[in-house]
């Protein structure tokens, strides 16, 4: 009699995401929703330049019109020891300028009104006397012997450089180099991305001083680091803070960070004694807030004459912005850089990394991936596209050469990350048959007799998701961990909270159906809940694709804490030892006697009215999760292309995915983030990127420039998959929330580049506009993208 | 994203909007479909006193041709009113060809055409199918209408020669010499993407030979672009190699485009000639199936 585990929407179960109740019907709330009475609007005055010395400041005119009720400057935040808050990076940054503008978008002044119309006639008011100082927009400048100091404010900063870092092994990865039969060099620049939610940030900041209380809400993937951060800053007792994060409308990495708004509407809200809302416009958003990506590479595959990869070397040049802002582990400099080639069996390794300082708005988080993966991933399979051509092999089959084998786990990544499981030349093999890969082969080379330019890109990777563990994962030395909190009501019915927070990963959907598989409690019984910090217990926050590797690996566990004193309750109603009782979905039995039984149900209105001697009553429980090790997803992603030699506009002919993230809990919500991803992925290759000027000027500053694609041009994808189930994780699931943005580029991008192959051409840098791409066709030189962008 | 304050006014008649425009002394302004108008606004780039809704108009919503052929626009004829006709295409391939480009579904429900050319952006595309067209405006102002050519009503990026208190009431096409073919290409880099480049051709035809045309481009210059010379080099022609090829390259010469981040100078320049001689066998191919 145990329970259909589909019929509960339990595992595997593809369930109908509940949210979506009430955002289809337009009943969601996220910040914007949340008024208060009494509420004041702020706005934001943004620096016009990109690098500026601020000579004078004059807001008398703005305080002269009717419903403005503060200005605030850098010097009134300098007064109360906050114009400078910390970043992610132990870095600082600027909430309010008070010596100079660093990035064109930078907060200069803010304008309290009684409504954002009238705040925003108070920010045209204000007059900012600038002298203009020679803006930074690239690595190359920010390095030159000449360079103007941007980071003039820290003591002991005398050049632009943020940091110079190395991870690996330099001697043996020198000696192989010695040895190879061939070295194939590449160099590459992964621009910069927004994440670009299309909720933008906000927060509406609520002091009351009859109780010492300051509740936000805020758009925050991590409401619980926020509320440390805040106490920390802004010297209010913890327990005193509540941060709520209420529906988001999307987040990608960019709502991770605390933002210079969130500051000053909460000093506004103690100082004006009134609820400060402060709604971020999508300008402001794409200017100032956490962009993704900006780094330079220059790689080198060591390769013998068979096809064996030797070893690895590479050397990224970063572009941080202004302030060095990145959202990483703080043992890693450049995230998890070195997660690269890590589903490659590579002897030996060396990464030389270099962040530095430009007048570009800060950031660095990790755009739809964990930490800096998406930039590890797409060099490498850019790198591994370079060598097979150089090599004259064949891509596909240069990959199996070097792709670690299955009996060969666990294993050491060619930098050391430790992979655990995993069927890579099956994936491979199962995306070569449903593209077709040879009959293409022969389709492209006719169709070349013809003038047509088709092309096939292949991208396979692994990637670290999951952060922790602790002992080698932290942000601001907070350690990486997890947890949840489930109570079961008398009458079987359930809340469960956890410290995550969805932002449309439909972790109100999935969690249920994890509780429903543990217990047998049907998933529509289970209500989730997350984002107050004073009802959920402490998390991390969502991103870096954690939150089923990790908070849903706790609530696994605390399901089974709840299920361990269950079988206590069921032993005593059914009077015999605990020993004695059987587990099967949703219901104990007596061993043997298996028509003599309790259901869960039973169990927990038990807990409440008849519970055994010495047994506490209630049936609540919580789980910190702090996993053993990262979990290893696998991707093979190929793409075919035909690229029109005339203009250089290419379609997507077919794009097919395999992807094995282990056990799905919702394969359709697990569908529906690598479709999204391949949108991402598609957008980054083929038209987005938020480039510069020589000016600094940010071209990309609004959705008529930032692209998004839409479902006309985007491409159909074909999806595949395997499931090889996470050795450590409670019901064998891995992250897939970024899979596909991760692997995804590359394979688009491989395939124009193989459609071009025989020009010469060996690199376009991203976005493969048509115009860099007909410059490729003509020249048969490759193609740099770096800014400045080039104009007249 | 908040506007300035201004004043709102819905008249019903054209002379009442003209009143209200006169009276506004220059800081009133036309809102048609508000597709440009508004995204302005809330940018803070234009900040008008006073906005003249020119909706409740009636009789300013409708499109099509005369006994002679001549084909008219009325001012509130929609983007998606031209894309959705059946009958447009028969009349002007051109037009119909172009009316599902123009920005995106949901910009082209509101948006108007005499609006867009009104807005004369230079990245719009309706001027240069009206310029190719040799198409006109007819203004009304307080002493009565007009009519201007439309390559001479564009004054610049963003100008036309409308008065302060004229009001654009309909777009005029005159009736074709012959068989009216033609079409529209634009280089976007995603839909409801200005154009990276774009090339309006009209051409009316008498068997397979030119009696007139025209050629309209759009993005690559400060304002829409009357390629005069480059349409001269295919009267008389029937659309012979060499004759396209000339056209091509005189319609990239007349170009102006300015290098920026969705392509240089150099390549702006190219898709005009390519564009150009692809709608040329385009029309060669259709003929080819007709004959
Ligand atoms: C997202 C987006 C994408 C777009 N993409 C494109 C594109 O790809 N190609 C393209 O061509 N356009 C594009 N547009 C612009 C769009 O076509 C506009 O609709 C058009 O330019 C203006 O028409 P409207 O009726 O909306 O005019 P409004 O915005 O109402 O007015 C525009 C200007 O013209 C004046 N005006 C309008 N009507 C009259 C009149 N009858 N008499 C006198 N003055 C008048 C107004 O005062 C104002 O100055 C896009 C717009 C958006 C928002």
């Amino acid at each position: 009699m145990a329970l259909d585990e589909i019929k509960i929407g339990g595992l595997g179960a593809s369930r109908r995401r509940v949210e979506d109740n009430r955002f289809i019907r337009g009943k969601g709330n996220y910040v914007d929703d949340v008024v208060l009475p009494g509420m004041l609007h702020m706005e934001i005055l943004r620096s016009p330049l990109a690098h500026a010395k601020i000579k004078s400041i004059d807001t008398s005119a703005a305080y002269a019109i009717p419903g403005v009720r503060m200005v605030m400057t850098g010097e009134m935040m300098a007064a109360r020891n906050l114009a400078w808050m910390p970043t992610l990076s132990y870095d600082t940054q600027a909430v309010l300028a008070t010596d100079k503008v660093r990035f064109q978008g930078q907060e200069v002044a803010c304008v309290i009104a009684d409504d954002p119309y009238i705040a925003k006639d108070g920010c045209e008011a204000i007059v900012v006397d600038y002298e203009p100082l020679p803006p930074i927009v690239n690595p190359t400048q920010a390095m030159a012997a000449d360079a103007p100091l941007i980071r003039d404010d820290k003591i002991g900063q005398d050049n632009n450089v943020i940091f110079d870092w190395a991870v690996g092994d330099r001697e043996g990865t020198d000696r192989a180099f010695a040895e190879a039969d061939l070295v194939s060099e590449i160099s590459m620049h992964y621009p910069r991305s927004h994440p670009s939610p299309i909720e933008s940030c906000g927060s509406l900041a609520d002091y009351d001083r009859s109780t010492s209380k300051l509740t936000v809400y805020m758009t925050t993937q991590a409401p619980h680091i926020v509320r440390a951060a805040v106490s920390l800053v802004a010297e209010i007792p913890e327990h005193m803070i509540r941060i709520i994060s209420p529906d988001l409308g999307g987040g990608f990495g960019n709502k991770v960070p605390v933002y210079p708004g969130y500051v000053m509407s909460i000093l506004a809200s103690i100082l004006l004694e009134a609820p400060v809302k402060w709604i971020e416009d999508k300008s402001g958003n794409l200017i100032s807030t956490g962009f993704g990506r900006d780094v330079y590479l220059k790689g080198q595959l060591a390769v013998r004459n068979d096809g064996k990869i030797l070893a690895v070397r590479m050397h990224t040049d970063s572009d941080h912005g202004a302030f060095f802002a990145d959202a990483q582990p703080s043992k890693f400099k450049i995230g998890l850089m070195h997660s690269a080639f890590a589903c490659y069996d590579i002897p030996s390794a060396h990464l030389t990394a270099r962040g530095v300082y430009t007048n570009k708005s800060p950031g660095g988080v990790a755009y739809r991936c964990s930490f800096r993966v998406t930039e590890a991933m797409f060099f490498q399979e850019r790198m591994v596209q370079a060598a097979a051509d150089d090599l004259g092999m064949d891509q596909a089959e240069f990959r199996r050469v070097n792709l670690v084998k299955d009996d060969d786990f666990p294993k050491r990544t060619p930098f050391g990350f430790l992979t655990d499981s995993g069927q890579y030349e099956k994936c491979l093999q199962i995306g070569l048959d449903a593209i077709g890969y040879d009959d293409f082969k022969k389709e492209k080379e006719e169709a070349k007799a013809r003038g047509r330019l088709l092309g096939i890109g292949i991208s396979t990777m692994t990637e670290p998701l999951g952060a922790g563990n602790s002992r080698e994962y932290d942000i601001l030395g907070i350690k990486m961990f997890d947890s949840a909190e489930l109570r079961v009501h008398m009458t079987g019915k359930a809340i469960l909270r956890t410290g995550a927070k969805t932002q449309g990963q439909g972790h109100e959907t999935t969690w249920a159906q994890i509780v429903a598989h543990e217990l047998g409690i049907p998933a529509e019984d289970i209500v989730v809940e997350e984002g107050d910090t004073d009802t959920a217990p402490f998390g991390m926050g969502t991103y870096a694709s954690r939150s089923t590797p990790v908070a849903g690996a706790a609530v696994s566990m605390v399901s089974r804490k709840i299920r361990a004193k269950a079988r206590k309750i069921a032993a005593h109603l059914l009077e015999v030892s605990d020993e004695d009782i059987e587990w099967e979905l949703g219901r104990f039995y007596v061993r043997g006697a298996h028509d003599r039984g309790v259901t869960i149900q039973d169990c927990a209105m038990a807990a409440y009215s008849n519970v055994p001697d010495g047994m506490e009553p209630g049936l609540e429980n919580n789980a910190y999760y702090d996993p053993p090790n990262l979990t290893w997803p696998f991707a093979c992603y190929i793409a075919t292309v035909e690229v029109d030699p005339e203009t250089g506009v290419w379609d997507v002919l077919r794009l097919v995915a395999v992807d094995d993230c282990g056990v799905r809990i919702n394969p359709m919500i697990v569908e529906g983030q690598i479709m999204g991803g391949l949108t991402e992925a598609y957008a980054m290759a083929n038209m987005q990127f938020i480039t510069f000027d020589e000016d600094g000027n940010c071209v990309g500053s609004n959705y008529m420039d930032y692209l998004l694609p839409t479902a006309w041009e985007t491409p159909g994808f074909e999806l595949h998959e395997v499931v090889t189930p996470c050795p450590h994780h409670p019901i064998g699931a891995k992250g897939i929330g970024e899979c596909a943005t991760v692997g995804g580029p590359a394979a688009f991008v491989n395939a124009v580049i193989d459609a071009l192959k025989g020009t010469g051409v060996r690199n376009i840098d991203m976005p493969l506009l048509p115009d860099r791409v007909y410059e490729a066709l003509q020249t048969g030189k490759d193609i740099s993208g770096h800014p400045p962008v080039k104009t007249d | 994203m908040y506007p300035s304050r201004f004043n709102y006014e819905a008249p019903t008649s054209v002379e009442a909007a003209i009143a209200l425009l006169t009276e506004g002394d220059g800081e009133a302004k036309v809102l048609a479909g508000g597709q440009s108008l508004i995204p302005m606004m809330k940018l803070r780039f234009a900040s008008p006193a006073t906005l003249i809704d020119i909706n409740n108009i009636p009789g300013l919503d409708s499109h099509g041709a005369d006994a002679d052929g001549t084909y008219r626009i009325g001012a509130l004829v929609r983007h998606a009113d031209l894309e959705k006709s059946t009958t447009l295409p028969d009349h002007l391939p051109l037009i119909a060809s172009a009316a599902h480009l123009v920005a995106d579904p949901i910009v082209r429900t509101r948006g108007t055409f005499v609006g867009s050319v009104c807005h004369a952006d230079p990245q719009g595309d309706w001027a240069s199918c009206m310029v190719a067209l040799g198409g006109s405006i007819v203004a009304q102002g307080p002493n009565g209408k007009r009519s201007v050519e439309v390559k001479d009503f564009v004054a610049g990026p963003f100008q036309t020669v409308l008065a302060h208190n004229e009001i654009a009431i309909e777009a005029v096409i005159p009736a074709a010499k012959g068989t009216r073919a033609g079409g529209y290409l634009k280089l976007e880099r995603r839909v409801g993407d200005f154009a990276t480049a774009g090339v309006g051709l009209a051409l009316d035809m008498s068997g397979s030979t030119v009696n007139n045309a025209g050629i309209g481009l759009t993005g690559v210059g400060a304002q829409t672009i009357n390629a005069e010379a480059a349409a001269a080099a295919l009267i008389g022609s029937s659309l012979e190699a060499d004759a396209v090829e000339n056209a091509a390259r005189l319609a990239a010469e007349a170009s102006n485009p300015r290098s920026d981040h969705r392509g240089s100078a150099d390549f702006k320049r190219h898709i005009i000639a390519t564009f150009v001689k692809r709608l040329a066998s385009n029309v060669q191919r259709a003929e080819a199936q007709v004959a």
